[in-house]
């Protein structure tokens, strides 16, 4: 609390949070939401206490439980109270409601198993009459969707509506934030916002609004790649808007416009370039924040031309900074504008090298290392800088106790490294190499770090090599030895190192220096030799190179070297094996180290050993002391640093003057451009008017003073400068990435708190003390039904929202309550081919309640179900039925609540005959033609037949047309244009053997009777012989069970469907039948179209829909030899048509 | 999302701490470090800040407002609109005015539980609940009369009487119509 820890107080909190007054209650929430959190240990104890909370009479416990819970939620929490919480989404009050909403999203966060069950209901209350409620729906779904985006794209629409509705400002900023999130991955949904936004632009007073309105077109406007016909004039209006933003005096609208100023640059460059004077401006404001933020936007500001001044400005500013944040930002910044796209805009790099050697006096930055990749770039790259580059490094190394010595040294000494490396690769430039080599050869220069030294050491020696040369070929024998003599001198410095890297590349290289001085005194030329040690040039390498080399074959990366470890080494033997191994590797190691001439070093190294042996007496002063004692350290001159020296190296030039020198250069240029232009035009003088006195320097005039060498296959192809690693895998909001217009599966459930398991109530013997659960159990049953009811009907409309997207999309007026529902595919053009979109649709509404009519479905040719899992659920339902079996055992009080009705579902079957729901329409010696029909509930009055055509004879046929004379009640859909005599052609041939499927399409009007069409199949037989036309007639059988469709419908909506009474009834009876009951049912399901709503023993109710909404209810009844069938349908006629055909079916049986 | 809301006064002393995730170890270090950075600030510079290192990435920014003696200091992700931060906050002094009469920084010393539960109707696991002034108010009187009616001695009348109207009477019938009841009354002398 306030910072403190109070986590001892933890269970008391917890006590005071059951109290039962109020007053103390919110307290002890209070105090469980300040100091809780995950790792509190008594936070599971708290579970049972908020659960009752939550369910409180009293608004306020409820809300107070809440409020606590979103702080301090666990995964644990939300497992158990998501239930809770998600039946509070439908609380009565609205300050329930709404936080209850809001909580969802911690709930979520924690849990995301809950993210798909609660997601209807979440979406619900978007349209929930309290405005409170809809504005915390917006702001969890907002938050959702802001980390996965595309699982939200369906919701557009409802957005949409939203956005145009709404007029609270905090809703519509999140809407439209929202939709800035989305229209990256929808782009035709930009094309959609961009009028209201700007609407909103041009209307809205709210400032937060406007902003964000703006801040949402760019969005929009980025997502877009082409295309838009007013394009150009929203990103005007963007930016006039934003110009006076920035120009308004009020700081945080500056800040925001030149935010989302920055946003614009990064795909409209030249339209925020022409308020570049606006944004210099900015770059003087006392503000630090408007500071940073104008400098985001000088990246896109600069060209060839103005870069050197803008760097000017910038560099003053360095020099004034106070912060060092704000310094170190300054400097990042101007080594990004410099060095962006390659180095595009810099024309001159020595002015770019002096840059960056003043840079190097910034006191404190942490940037050191930029500067010096920087520096070790250009030099590598430009080759005609390195001269230059080569006189100013070895200036800074000459100077490096400035670098160095500051008490702040974090950063700046990185430079020290490339100064070294630039000098030491390129020293064939240096004019001094001996008074560079003794600068990198100070005493001082032992206090670098370790990473650094090394580098001095290696370059030391590149150095001295190139001296080496220098020297022998004028002939001076003197002055090469004593080159040497001062390495050997000065190198062991480096030996005493601490840096085992710096130690190591220095020892090594001593003894090479020695081995050259004993040749040097037999007077034997070496300077070729050690200069072939540094022989050839570096190249640039792009940071993912290695992806270019190609693993060479035979080669598996995964493979073991060598046989794994075998864990049958046991614990005990290891201790062993490791002392064993140490006494081995100290010999070992001991001659690599020890030289013969080292003797002392290997005398401090027994020294050390002896140090560090707790049963040796020591007589030698402690380690560390000894340290100290090293000759080494014992010689660096004490130098003393004199304050007043200025802060500019003597030597160094300034950049500034580069400038002026630029300048000049420029004009030089110029002129002689002009000169050229002005011969040229004297000569077309007489011909052609002059349409421009003045010459337009455009930066492509400027050309730069020194070549960029940039190697362009540096990168592997398929390598790019940042591709993968962004991703976290830690991230909590990806286990939030679920797709939401999945349909829901029935065991997508939020765990529901029970006190007994669900097998318990099942199993007849623990039933009698059940009995005053009973009383609960069936409402809690029921109201599980109705969840899943509003579930499914969310889904499916679901499912029609995820078309209508499409659909709301592609029509570019808003969309007015759908005038007409979307042209599915399917209308009169032939959907080809066995699985097509109709089909699958059908197959959606049909949903998972099919259940076991799949089985003979499935037998059909081209629909494979997977049979293990259909195996599992015959089993399930076995299980199931032994149940019932016990249950009849049960006396009859009991049965209610033993017999688990079998219910949403076909019932089991034990065996059928293969079955196929394809009936024949007609056939002769060429083609076999067989048809289903299917309803579908999207288009009402409409019906799929579905006609597979199988060739049987040897000849290909082609050519096959289809014609149905309409009646007056159905009619085909046929292509535009055509009428209502031609026939419709059927898209494919069909070779010998094959078959293949059409769909057609049908409108009825009424489907109250069954009807038939009279067609003829015409189509033109070709085999080797020649061809012949053919005809078959048919009669397509449209039947009352077609125009059904299997609708899952639940007890309780059954019961209240009966009752309502405005269903007209009928009755048949069959006798003779000796069908089991189960597969009596499958039939009337598969053939009929029905789906079992609840079955008990030998009486199931059974309930389909037709594709005009009217409801037909059955009541199945089976005797000895009979079957009695009750219907309710709302039509009279269509129910005693269908009980006709139903008869007629039974009857085979 | 909001991460965290803080107040503190001119010499960084937190008055109010609210941190919708989890900062175990580090809620000093980081009131300490937007101290820092806010006050540094002039008074009338722009009031978003980024920069926060502690408490997390350059996703967010400070949003603050500064009144007399206390900073309110709102750390927000990239989801919130910084305007309606803004004003978020201007709404929250505003009921805290309301609620207090004339707030000032002893009255959120002394009253810590009054402004954390005013926040709460405000903002909820750093998501915004609610921004109408007047609910908040209406809430909060709400759950203060519900707090008056439970307290100890102050409360005891109050109690008394709902004991009363909560005792079970069925006898007495609740509604007594006297329109049919036509009392005759006497001529009786006057008392003049």
């Amino acid at each position: 609390m306030l910072g403190y820890d109070i986590s001892w107080a933890a269970f008391n909190i917890i006590e005071v949070m059951s109290a039962s007054k109020f007053t103390f209650k919110r307290i002890g929430y209070l105090a469980a939401s300040q100091s809780f959190h995950e790792g509190t240990d008594v936070i599971m104890l708290t579970t049972n206490q908020i659960r009752k909370d939550l369910s409180s009479p009293s608004q306020y416990d409820t809300g107070v439980a809440l409020t606590g819970l979103s702080c301090f939620v666990t995964p644990d929490l939300a497992r158990d109270l998501a239930n809770d919480i998600m039946t509070l989404m439908s609380h009565t009050k609205p300050y329930i409601r709404k936080k209850a909403v809001l909580i969802m999203y911690k709930v979520f966060l924690k849990y995301p198993e809950s993210l798909r069950p609660a997601f209807p209901r979440l979406k619900e209350k978007l349209e929930d009459p309290d405005p409170g409620v809809q504005s915390a729906a917006v702001n969890v779904i907002c938050e959702l969707a802001r980390r996965n985006p595309k699982n939200y794209l369906s919701l557009a629409p409802l957005f949409f509506k939203l956005m145009t509705s709404s007029t609270n400002n905090w809703v519509l900023i999140k809407i439209i934030k929202l939709f800035g999130a989305l229209t990256p991955l929808e782009p035709r949904l930009g094309k959609k916002l961009i009028e209201p936004l700007t609407n909103l632009i041009h209307s809205t007073s709210a400032m937060s609004l406007l902003y964000e309105c703006v801040n949402t077109v760019i969005a929009v406007l980025i997502s877009l790649s082409s295309g838009m016909p007013n394009h150009s004039a929203s990103i005007q209006l963007c930016v006039q808007k934003l110009r006076i933003l920035i120009e308004d005096s009020d700081q945080n609208l500056k800040y925001l416009g030149l935010l989302a100023m920055s946003k614009i640059l990064k795909t409209h460059p030249k339209s925020v370039q022409s308020h570049k004077d606006l944004i210099l401006q900015c770059l003087d404001d006392k503000d630090e924040s408007i500071r940073l933020r104008a400098l985001d936007l000088l990246y896109g500001m600069v060209s060839k031309k103005n870069l050197m001044e803008i760097v000017k400005k910038l560099m003053t500013h360095v020099d004034k900074a106070e912060g060092t944040t704000y310094r170190d930002e300054l400097l990042t910044k101007i080594i990004d504008i410099c060095s962006q796209s390659n180095y595009q805009y810099i024309t001159n790099f020595e002015w770019y090298i002096s840059i960056l050697v003043e840079l190097t006096r910034l006191e404190g930055t942490r940037h050191g290392h930029l500067i010096a990749a920087q520096m070790l770039d250009v030099a590598i790259r430009v080759k005609a800088i390195r001269k230059f580059a080569v006189s100013q490094m070895s200036a800074l190394l000459d100077s490096a106790h400035l670098l160095a010595s500051s008490t702040q040294r974090n950063g700046i000494c990185e430079v020290l490294y490339a100064a070294a490396w630039i000098c030491g690769e390129f020293s064939e430039h240096l004019q001094e190499p001996h008074h560079t080599l003794e600068a990198m050869l100070r005493p001082r220069v032992t206090t670098l770090p370790g990473h650094i030294q090394a580098v001095y050491v290696q370059n030391v020696v590149k150095l001295y090599a190139s001296i080496l040369q220098q020297k022998e070929q004028a002939g001076e024998a003197e002055g090469a030895q004593a080159v040497t003599q001062l390495m050997v001198d000065r190198l062991p410095q480096f030996v005493q190192s601490a840096d085992l890297e710096v130690q190591e590349r220095a020892s090594c290289i001593l003894q090479l220096v020695k081995h050259i001085q004993k040749l040097q005194a037999k007077d034997v030329p070496v300077a070729e030799e050690v200069s072939a040690l540094f022989a050839g040039e570096l190249n640039p390498v792009a940071p993912k190179a290695q992806k270019k080399v190609p693993v060479p074959e035979g080669l598996d990366l995964d493979a073991w070297i060598n046989e794994p470890l075998s864990d049958s080494e046991s614990e005990d033997e290891r201790p062993r094996a490791v002392f064993h191994e140490e006494e081995q590797r100290r010999p070992k190691h001991r001659p690599s180290e020890a030289d013969e001439e080292e003797l002392a070093r290997r005398r401090e190294a027994r020294k050390q050993e002896q140090a560090n042996n707790p049963f040796y007496i020591k007589s030698s002063p402690s380690p560390q002391k000894r340290y100290q004692d090293t000759p080494g350290v014992e010689h660096i001159p004490v130098v003393q640093i004199d304050l007043s020296v200025p802060l500019k190296v003597p030597g160094l030039p300034m950049s500034d003057q580069y400038v002026k020198l630029e300048e000049e250069r420029r004009h030089r240029q110029k002129l002689e451009k002009d000169k050229r232009r002005k011969k040229r035009k004297e000569k077309e003088k007489k011909g052609k008017r002059r349409h421009s006195s003045l010459p337009t320097e455009s930066d492509e005039d400027i050309a730069p003073a020194q070549q960029v060498d940039i190697v362009t296959e540096e990168m592997p192809e398929n390598a790019l400068p940042s591709d993968e690693d962004d991703k976290d895998p830690n991230d909590p909001y990806r286990a939030l990435d679920i797709d939401l217009d999945k349909p829901l599966a029935d065991s997508e459930k939020l765990p529901i708190q029970k006190h007994r398991n669900t097998e318990t109530s099942k199993s007849p013997e623990k039933d009698v003390p059940m009995v005053e659960k009973k009383s609960k159990k069936p409402k809690k049953k029921e109201k599980k039904h109705k969840e899943k009811e509003r579930d499914k009907e969310k889904k499916k409309e679901k499912e029609k929202k995820a078309e209508d997207l499409d659909f709301w999309l592609s029509t570019t007026p808003p969309p007015a309550p759908a005038p007409a529902p979307a042209p599915v595919p399917s209308t009169g053009e032939l959907s080809v081919n066995t699985v097509t979109t109709p089909k699958d649709e059908c197959e959606d509404a049909k949903t998972e309640a099919q259940g076991e009519e799949d089985d003979a479905e499935g037998q059909d040719q081209d629909k494979k179900s997977p049979k293990p899992k259909k195996k599992k659920h015959r089993k399930e339902k076995e299980e199931r039925t032994k149940g019932k079996k016990k249950s009849k055992k049960q006396p009859p009080g009991s049965e209610e609540a033993a017999g688990e009705p079998v219910q949403n579902g076909a019932p089991e079957e034990e065996q059928l005959p293969p079955e196929s729901s394809y009936s024949l329409l007609a056939e002769n010696s060429y083609v076999k033609m067989t048809c289903d029909i299917r309803g579908s509930l999207q288009e009402d009055s409409q019906v799929t037949v579905a006609i597979v055509l199988e060739n049987r004879s040897s000849s290909i046929l082609k050519g096959m047309e289809l014609s149905v004379l309409d009646s007056l009640n159905a009619r085909m859909a046929r292509p535009q244009g055509s009428s209502v005599h031609d026939g419709v052609p059927v898209p494919f041939q069909l070779p010998p053997g094959v078959s293949n499927e059409a769909q057609y399409v049908f409108t009825i009007q009424s489907i109250v009777m069954a009807q038939k069409l009279k067609g003829t199949l015409s189509f033109i037989a070709k085999n080797d012989e020649g061809a012949t036309h053919e005809k078959l007639d048919f009669r397509l059988h449209f039947s009352c069970s077609s125009y059904l469709i299997t609708t899952p419908c639940y007890s309780d909506a059954f019961a209240k469907l009966l009752e309502s009474g405005d269903l007209s009834m009928s009755s048949i009876k069959v006798d003779g039948i000796r069908m089991s009951f189960q597969n009596l049912l499958a039939k009337i399901c598969f053939h009929h179209h029905f789906s079992v709503v609840e079955r008990v023993d030998s009486c199931a109710s059974m309930y389909s829909r037709s594709i005009q909404g009217h409801h037909v209810c059955l009541l199945v009844k089976k005797g000895e030899n009979s079957v009695s069938v009750d219907g309710k349908c709302s039509d009279s006629t269509l129910l005693s048509n269908l009980l006709e055909e139903m008869k007629a079916t039974l009857a085979k049986c | 999302m909001i991460k965290a809301i803080l107040i503190f006064n001119n010499h960084g002393k937190p008055r109010l701490s609210k941190f919708y995730q989890p900062y175990v170890n580090t809620q000093q270090q980081i009131i300490r470090e937007t101290f820092h950075l806010v006050s540094k600030r002039d008074e009338n510079v722009c009031n978003f800040l980024e920069g926060g290192l502690l408490i997390g990435g350059s996703d967010n920014k400070l949003i603050y407002r500064h009144y007399a003696t206390l900073y309110f200091v709102f750390c927000v992700d990239s989801s919130e609109s910084e305007l309606g931060i803004l004003d978020l906050i201007q709404v929250f002094v505003e009921t805290l005015d309301k609620c207090f009469e004339n707030v000032c920084e002893l009255d959120l010393i002394f009253h810590v539980d009054k402004v954390h539960n005013i926040l709460a109707e405000m903002v909820m696991g750093g998501m915004v609940l609610e921004t109408n002034m007047n609910e908040i108010v209406t809430q909060i009187d709400a759950q203060n009369k519900l707090e008056k009616s439970e307290a100890g001695l102050a409360g005891a009348p109050a109690r008394a009487v709902s004991a009363v109207k909560n005792m079970n009477l069925p006898e007495i019938p609740r509604n007594i119509n006297i329109g049919d009841i036509s009392i005759k009354v006497p001529n009786l002398p006057s008392f003049k």
